[in-house]
C-alpha cells in the first residue's frame, strides 16, 4: 500500500482536481453532494500523501536521491518537456501538511458556508484551489510547476472575488491576480532563461548543471535568472514591495483566507525558493537579497500589524511577517529552518484564521476587535484553540512556533548577519505584542452588551481542535534535543544545530515581554486610556502604521499621475495612429481584398474552369522563372 | 511475387461492408432502414480495430504496386474515424432529408475504400483508381438531396470540374512515364536521377500538382469547394473536407517526396508559393462570408494551405510527421464544426451565421464544440490546432521563414472571422429562444470531437510518438 502510494502520488493532485469536475459537470445542483465530493475527495488525497509521506520518511534514500518519475508531455526538436512527480522529504512533508489543512479548512466550510447560493461552485473551486497547490509542490520540472502556479493564481481570483456581489471583494480579487502577474511575469522570464542556458527545466537535470554552472554561462547571468525567478515569490509569497495584495485578499470567504494564508498560494513563494535552493545557493548576492527582503517584511508587517482594527487584517500583516521569516531563513541558507516554520505556521495559522472565521460567524460579520470583548465566555473552544494559536505564534514553549522560530533565528545569528538578526529578534517581540493585543481586546475583558456570540458547529470547531492540537505539539519534531527534521529536510547535508541556550531564553523572554506589554495596555487598563494616549502621543508614528505606510496610496498615486499620463500618451498613439492607419487600415485593406476575391467566385462553371487553367499556366510560368534552363526546355518544346 | 492477402484486410473488409449494405437495402423493409446506420458505425469500428491490429504488419503487393506500410494505415485510420463520425452524427440527418438509406452508407463506404486505396498504391495506375472511385461516390452523394437544386448544382459542377481535373491529372501522369518509363512511385524516383529536370517532367509536375491541387483545394484550383461545399448535405460536405483532402494528401505526398524527390529543387518553390496563396486567399476570403459552410469551406482551404507547409520542410520527415498530426487533429476540428452545422440545419433549416444568434443559449453543447473546433483551427493554444501548427511550421522557420511569417500573420487573420461566429452564439440575443435539443448519437460525435480536440493540444505526447513511428516508416523503403 505504502509502495503504491509513493509510485502513484499523481493520484494527490488528480483526486481534488476529479472532485472539481464531478462538482463543475454533475453535482451542481445539489449542495450537500457537492460538498462531500469535494471533502471526500481532499480525504482521499489527505490519505494517499500520509502513506506517501510514511513511505518517504521511513527510508532514509530518498533524503540523498528523490524519487523522481515523469512522462513525457510533448517534445519538438531538442526541447524536450516531461511532466512528473518529484518525491523527497520536502515535497513530501509538503503533501502531507497540504492535504491534512486543506481537509481541515473543507470540513470547517461545510459549516461556514451553509446557505449560501454558491456553495457548490465554492466547493468545486476550492477542490480545484488545493489541487493546483498540490501539483505545484509535486513537479519535477519547473514549467509544469509554473503551470501550477498559475493556477494557483487562478484559483485564488475565483475564490477572492467569490462574494461577487462585494465591490470590495471583486477589487481585492483583482489587486491579488494582477500584483501575482506583475510578479509571475519575472519568474517566467527567470524560467525561460534557464531553460536557454541550461537546455532544462527538469529540477534533477538543472540541479546537476547548475552545480558547475561556469559551463554554461557567467555569473552575472546567474545573478539575473537568480532575481528573476526570485520576483515570482516576492509576489506570490506576498513579501515587500508586492505585499499589498494579501491583507485586501481577506475579502473572501474566510476558508478561503485560511486556504491562502496557511496552506496553499503564499507559502508556494517560499516552496519554490526553497525548491531551486541550488540555484540561489551559487549566488551569495541574490541569497542576500532574499534575507535582507524576508527580513524587511518581517519587520514592515508585524510594525503594520500593531495597530490594525479588523480582525482578519492583523492576521493577515501576521502572515506577511512570518512569510517574511521563511525568506528569511532561506537567505541565510537555511532550508531545514524556512521549511520548519513553513510547516508550523501552516498550523497555527489555519487555526488563528478559521478561529477568526467563527468570531465573524457568531457575531455576524462584525470585524473589529475594538468592538469585541469577552468571547472565550460564550465561545470557549474557538477562544482557548485561539488562545493556542497566539502562544505558538509568539514563540512560547513548547508550542510549535516556538521551535521554528528559534530555528530562524539561530540560523541568522550563526550567519553572523546580526543586522538581520536584530530585525528578526524584534519582530519576534512585536508578534507577541500584537497577537496578544488581539487576544486581549477580542477573546478577554468585558462582553459587549450589543453581542449575542454563540458557539459554532461542530464541523467548524472540530478543525479548530485538530489544528490546535498540531499547532502545540507540532514542533516536537525538530527540537534542538532531537532534530529529527534537519534530518531529513536540508539543502546539501543535514543540518544539524547546536541548542543555543542563550537564544532559546532570549526569545521567550522577547515573546513574554510581548504579551506582558500587551496585557498592560489593553487587560489591565479597562479604559485603555495608556493605550489611547500613546496612540495620540506618537500620532505621526501611529498614523504612519495604521494606514500601512500609505503604499497602496503610493501605488495608486504612481498610477494615476505617471502610469495614466504615459497611458494618455499611448492613448492618443494608439487612437490616431495605431487604430487611425494601422489596424483599420489593415483591416480594411483585409476586408476589401477578402471582398475582391470574392467577386471572382461567380459560381460560374467556366470561370471556374478558366481559374483552374489559368492556375496550371500560372505554376508552369513560376516554374520557368526559377529555373531558366526549364523556361528554355518549354519554350522550345522540350526540343534539346 | 507473392501475394499476402493479410495486408488488405481492411480494404476487402470495407468492400465487403459496402456491398452487404446494398443488399440489406433491399432486403430490409423500408422503416427498420435507420438500423444500417448503427450497423454501418459498428462495423467501421470493427475495421478499425482490423487496421490498428495491423499496425505492425507492413509490406508491398506486386513489387511496390500496392504498399501497406504505418503511413498508410496512419491514414486508413483518420479516414475510418471520420467515416464513423460522420456516419453517427448523420443517422438522423439522413432519415430526415435523404432518404436512400442503405445507398447513402453504401456510397459513403466505397469513398473510404478509395481513400484507403489512395494512400496505399505504390503506382500511377492504382492512385488514378483509387482516386475515381473516391471521386465518383462523392459525386453522387453531393447530389443526393435529389430535389433540391443547390444539391443538384453542385452535383453536376462537381462532376464536370473534378473529370477536368482529372484529365489534367492524367496527363501530367502520362507525361511522367513517358519521360521515366515507369509507373510504379518509387522507380519513378530512381529514374529521375538519370533523366534530370527535363522539361517536359516538369509540364508533369505542374499538371500532377493542378489535378492533385483541385483536390485538397489549393488556390487557384480551389474554386469548385466553396460552391459545392455549400449546396452538398452537410455530412458530405464534412467527409469531402476531411477524408478526400487527406487521402489526396497522401498521395501528394508519396508522388512528391517519393517519386520527385530527385527534383525537389524544382518544386520546393512553387509549393511554397502555392501554401502561401492558398493560406493568404482562403482566409482572406472567408472573412465576408455569411453562410457557415461557405465560411468552413474557406477555413478549410486555408488549412490545406498550412498543411501544404508540411511539404517544403528542411527535414522531409519531419514535414510528413507534422502533416500527418495536423491532418489527424484537423479531422476532429471539422467534423466537430460541421456537425454543429448539419444539426443546427437539421433543427432550424438555416445555414446562415446570424440565425446562430444565442446559441449559447439555446444548446451550449453545440455552441461549446463550434468555439472550441474554430479556435483550434485559428491555433489558439492549448487545443489541438496549437500543436499541430507549431510542428508544421517549425520545420520551416530555418529556410522558408516568409512562408512562416506569412502562416503567423494569416492565423491571426482567422481569428477575427472564427471569432465572429463564437461572437454571434455567445453575446447575440436569440431570435428565437427555443432549446435545441441533441440527440444521443450526435452528442457523441459532438463530444468526442471536442474531447479529442482539447486533449491533444494539453497532451500531445502520445500521437507525436505514433506519429513519428509512422513518419519513419515512410521513409524506410
Amino acid at each position: 500500500m505504502v509502495e503504491f502510494a509513493l509510485h502513484n502520488a499523481w493520484l494527490v493532485p488528480l483526486l481534488p482536481a476529479l472532485a472539481f469536475v464531478i462538482i463543475i459537470f454533475l453535482t451542481k445542483p445539489w449542495p450537500a453532494l457537492s460538498g462531500l465530493v469535494s471533502v471526500g475527495g481532499m480525504l482521499t488525497s489527505c490519505f494517499f500523501a500520509s502513506l506517501a509521506a510514511y513511505g518517504v520518511f521511513t527510508n532514509h534514500k530518498y533524503a540523498e536521491e528523490p524519487l523522481v518519475y515523469a512522462t513525457r508531455w510533448f517534445s519538438a526538436g531538442d526541447l524536450k518537456i516531461d511532466v512528473g512527480i518529484q518525491l523527497d522529504p520536502t515535497s513530501a512533508m509538503m503533501i502531507f501538511m497540504v492535504t491534512l489543512v486543506s481537509s481541515l479548512i473543507f470540513i470547517y466550510a461545510t459549516g461556514y458556508m451553509k446557505g449560501d447560493p454558491g456553495y457548490s461552485v465554492f466547493f468545486s473551486y476550492l477542490a480545484l484551489f488545493g489541487s493546483s497547490m498540490l501539483l505545484l509542490v509535486l513537479s519535477s520540472n519547473l514549467l509544469q510547476m509554473f503551470v501550477a502556479w498559475e493556477l494557483v493564481g487562478l484559483c485564488s481570483y475565483l475564490l477572492i472575488g467569490f462574494y461577487t456581489h462585494k465591490i470590495s471583494a471583486r477589487e481585492a480579487a483583482k489587486k491579488a491576480f494582477v500584483t501575482c502577474r506583475v510578479a509571475d511575469f519575472g519568474l517566467l522570464l527567470g524560467i525561460l532563461s534557464l531553460q536557454i542556458v541550461f537546455g532544462t527545466l527538469n529540477l534533477t537535470e538543472l540541479a546537476e548543471k547548475i552545480n558547475n554552472f561556469d559551463q554554461y554561462t557567467t555569473m552575472g547571468m546567474m545573478t539575473l535568472m537568480a532575481v528573476l525567478v526570485f520576483i515570482g515569490p516576492i509576489g506570490k509569497s506576498g513579501q515587500f514591495p508586492l505585499h499589498v495584495w494579501l491583507p485586501d485578499a481577506m475579502e473572501g470567504p474566510t476558508p478561503v483566507s485560511a486556504l491562502i494564508h496557511a496552506a496553499t498560494m503564499v507559502v508556494a513563494g517560499v516552496y519554490l525558493v526553497g525548491r531551486m535552493m541550488f540555484l540561489f545557493h551559487e549566488v551569495p548576492s541574490a541569497m542576500e537579497l532574499v534575507a535582507i527582503t524576508g527580513a524587511f517584511t518581517a519587520l514592515f508587517a508585524a510594525s503594520i500589524a500593531i495597530t490594525q482594527r479588523e480582525i482578519k487584517r492583523i492576521l493577515a500583516y501576521s502572515t506577511v511577517s512570518q512569510l517574511g521569516y521563511m525568506m528569511l531563513a532561506l537567505g541565510v541558507g537555511s532550508l531545514t529552518a524556512s521549511m520548519f516554520h513553513l510547516w508550523t505556521h501552516a498550523f497555527f495559522k489555519a487555526l488563528m484564521f478559521l478561529g477568526a472565521g467563527s468570531v465573524l460567524h457568531a457575531l455576524h460579520d462584525k470585524a473589529d476587535v475594538w468592538k469585541m470583548g469577552g468571547l472565550i465566555k460564550k465561545m470557549p473552544i474557538t477562544g482557548y484553540t485561539f488562545m493556542i494559536g497566539c502562544l505558538a505564534i509568539a514563540g512560547i514553549p513548547p508550542f510549535a512556533g516556538f521551535w521554528s522560530k528559534d530555528e530562524i533565528l539561530l540560523a541568522a545569528f550563526d550567519n553572523g548577519n546580526y543586522v538581520l538578526f536584530t530585525m528578526a529578534a524584534i519582530t519576534a517581540f512585536m508578534t507577541a505584542f500584537y497577537m496578544w493585543r488581539l487576544f486581549f481586546l477580542a477573546f478577554m475583558g468585558e462582553e459587549k452588551a450589543e453581542n449575542h456570540p454563540h458557539e459554532s458547529p461542530w464541523n467548524m470547531t472540530l478543525p479548530l481542535v485538530v489544528l490546535a492540537f498540531f499547532a502545540t505539539v507540532g514542533g516536537l519534531v525538530g527540537t534542538p534535543w532531537a532534530p529529527v527534521w534537519g534530518e531529513w529536510i536540508f539543502f546539501g547535508h543535514p543540518h544539524h544545530v547546536e541548542p543555543n541556550y542563550l537564544i532559546m531564553v532570549g526569545s521567550v523572554v522577547l515573546g513574554m515581554a510581548g504579551i506582558y506589554l500587551a496585557y498592560t495596555l489593553y487587560l489591565a487598563d479597562k479604559e485603555k486610556a495608556r493605550a489611547h494616549a500613546l496612540a495620540k502621543q506618537y500620532r505621526f508614528l501611529h498614523n504612519l502604521s495604521f494606514n500601512k505606510f500609505y503604499i497602496d496610496e503610493i501605488y495608486l498615486w504612481f498610477n494615476h499621475s505617471i502610469v495614466d499620463g504615459a497611458a494618455r500618451l499611448f492613448y492618443l498613439f494608439d487612437i490616431y495612429v495605431v487604430d487611425g492607419i494601422l489596424i483599420n487600415g489593415i483591416a480594411a485593406f483585409t476586408r476589401l481584398s477578402g471582398e475582391g476575391l470574392r467577386v471572382a467566385q461567380t459560381g460560374r462553371l467556366q470561370n471556374y474552369a478558366l481559374v483552374f487553367f489559368l492556375g496550371v499556366l500560372a505554376l508552369a510560368v513560376v516554374l520557368a522563372f526559377t529555373d531558366p534552363a526549364t523556361a528554355f526546355g518549354l519554350m522550345t518544346g522540350g526540343a534539346k | 511475387m507473392q501475394l499476402d492477402l493479410s495486408l488488405i484486410v481492411p480494404e476487402i473488409a470495407v468492400a465487403v461492408l459496402a456491398l452487404t449494405v446494398l443488399i440489406f437495402g433491399m432486403i430490409i423493409p423500408a422503416k427498420s432502414r435507420q438500423g444500417l446506420g448503427w450497423f454501418t458505425a459498428v462495423t467501421l469500428l470493427g475495421v478499425l480495430g482490423l487496421v490498428i491490429a495491423g499496425w505492425d504488419n507492413m509490406g508491398s503487393l506486386y513489387g511496390g504496386l500496392y504498399v501497406v506500410d504505418q503511413y498508410s494505415q496512419f491514414f486508413k485510420v483518420i479516414f475510418l474515424v471520420a467515416a464513423f463520425l460522420v456516419v453517427l452524427g448523420s443517422t438522423r440527418y439522413v432519415d430526415r432529408h435523404l432518404g436512400g438509406q442503405s445507398e447513402y452508407y453504401s456510397l459513403l463506404l466505397f469513398a473510404t475504400l478509395g481513400m484507403m486505396v489512395m494512400t496505399s498504391a505504390g503506382d500511377f495506375m492504382t492512385i488514378y483508381l483509387g482516386l475515381e472511385l473516391m471521386t465518383i461516390a462523392f459525386v453522387i452523394l453531393v447530389c443526393f438531396r435529389r430535389l433540391e437544386s443547390k444539391s443538384l448544382e453542385a452535383g453536376m459542377k462537381y462532376v464536370l470540374l473534378a473529370g477536368m481535373s482529372s484529365a489534367v491529372l492524367l496527363y501530367g501522369l502520362s507525361l511522367v512515364y513517358g519521360i521515366t518509363g515507369s509507373v510504379v512511385v518509387s522507380e519513378v524516383g530512381g529514374r529521375l536521377a538519370e533523366v534530370g529536370a527535363n522539361p517536359l517532367l516538369m509540364l508533369g509536375l505542374v499538371m500532377l500538382l493542378a489535378g492533385l491541387g483541385f483536390k485538397i483545394s489549393a488556390v487557384p484550383f480551389h474554386m469548385w469547394s466553396p460552391d459545392i461545399y455549400e449546396g452538398a448535405p452537410t455530412p458530405i460536405t464534412s467527409y469531402l473536407a476531411v477524408g478526400s483532402k487527406a487521402a489526396s494528401f497522401a498521395v501528394l505526398i508519396r508522388i512528391f517526396i517519393v517519386g520527385m524527390e530527385g527534383v525537389a529543387l524544382n518544386w520546393e518553390l512553387l509549393l511554397a508559393l502555392l501554401a502561401a496563396v492558398t493560406i493568404i486567399v482562403g482566409n482572406l476570403v472567408a472573412i465576408p462570408q455569411t453562410n457557415i459552410k461557405r465560411l468552413l469551406a474557406f477555413s478549410s482551404i486555408a488549412q490545406a494551405g498550412y498543411i501544404l507547409v508540411g511539404m517544403v520542410a528542411l527535414d522531409p520527415e519531419g514535414g510528413v510527421k507534422g502533416i500527418m498530426f495536423y491532418g489527424f487533429l484537423y479531422v476532429f476540428a471539422t467534423l466537430g464544426a460541421f456537425t454543429v452545422a448539419a444539426h443546427f440545419y437539421n433543427k432550424t433549416g438555416s445555414d446562415e451565421i446570424k440565425d446562430y444568434a444565442g446559441l449559447a443559449q439555446r444548446s451550449p453543447l453545440m455552441a461549446a464544440v463550434m468555439v472550441i473546433a474554430l479556435l483550434s483551427m485559428a491555433g489558439i493554444p492549448p487545443l489541438a490546432g496549437f500543436v499541430g501548427k507549431f510542428y508544421l511550421f517549425m520545420n520551416i522557420v530555418d529556410n522558408y521563414l516568409w512562408l512562416a511569417f506569412i502562416g503567423l500573420v494569416m492565423s491571426m487573420v482567422s481569428v477575427y472571422y472564427y471569432l465572429r461566429v463564437a461572437l454571434v452564439m455567445y453575446r447575440n440575443e436569440p431570435l428565437d429562444d427555443t432549446p435545441i435539443a441533441v440527440s444521443g448519437p450526435v452528442s457523441v460525435t459532438l463530444i468526442l470531437t471536442m474531447v479529442v480536440t482539447v486533449f491533444l493540444g494539453i497532451y500531445p505526447g502520445p500521437l507525436s510518438e505514433i506519429v513519428n513511428s509512422a513518419a519513419h516508416s515512410f521513409f524506410m523503403h
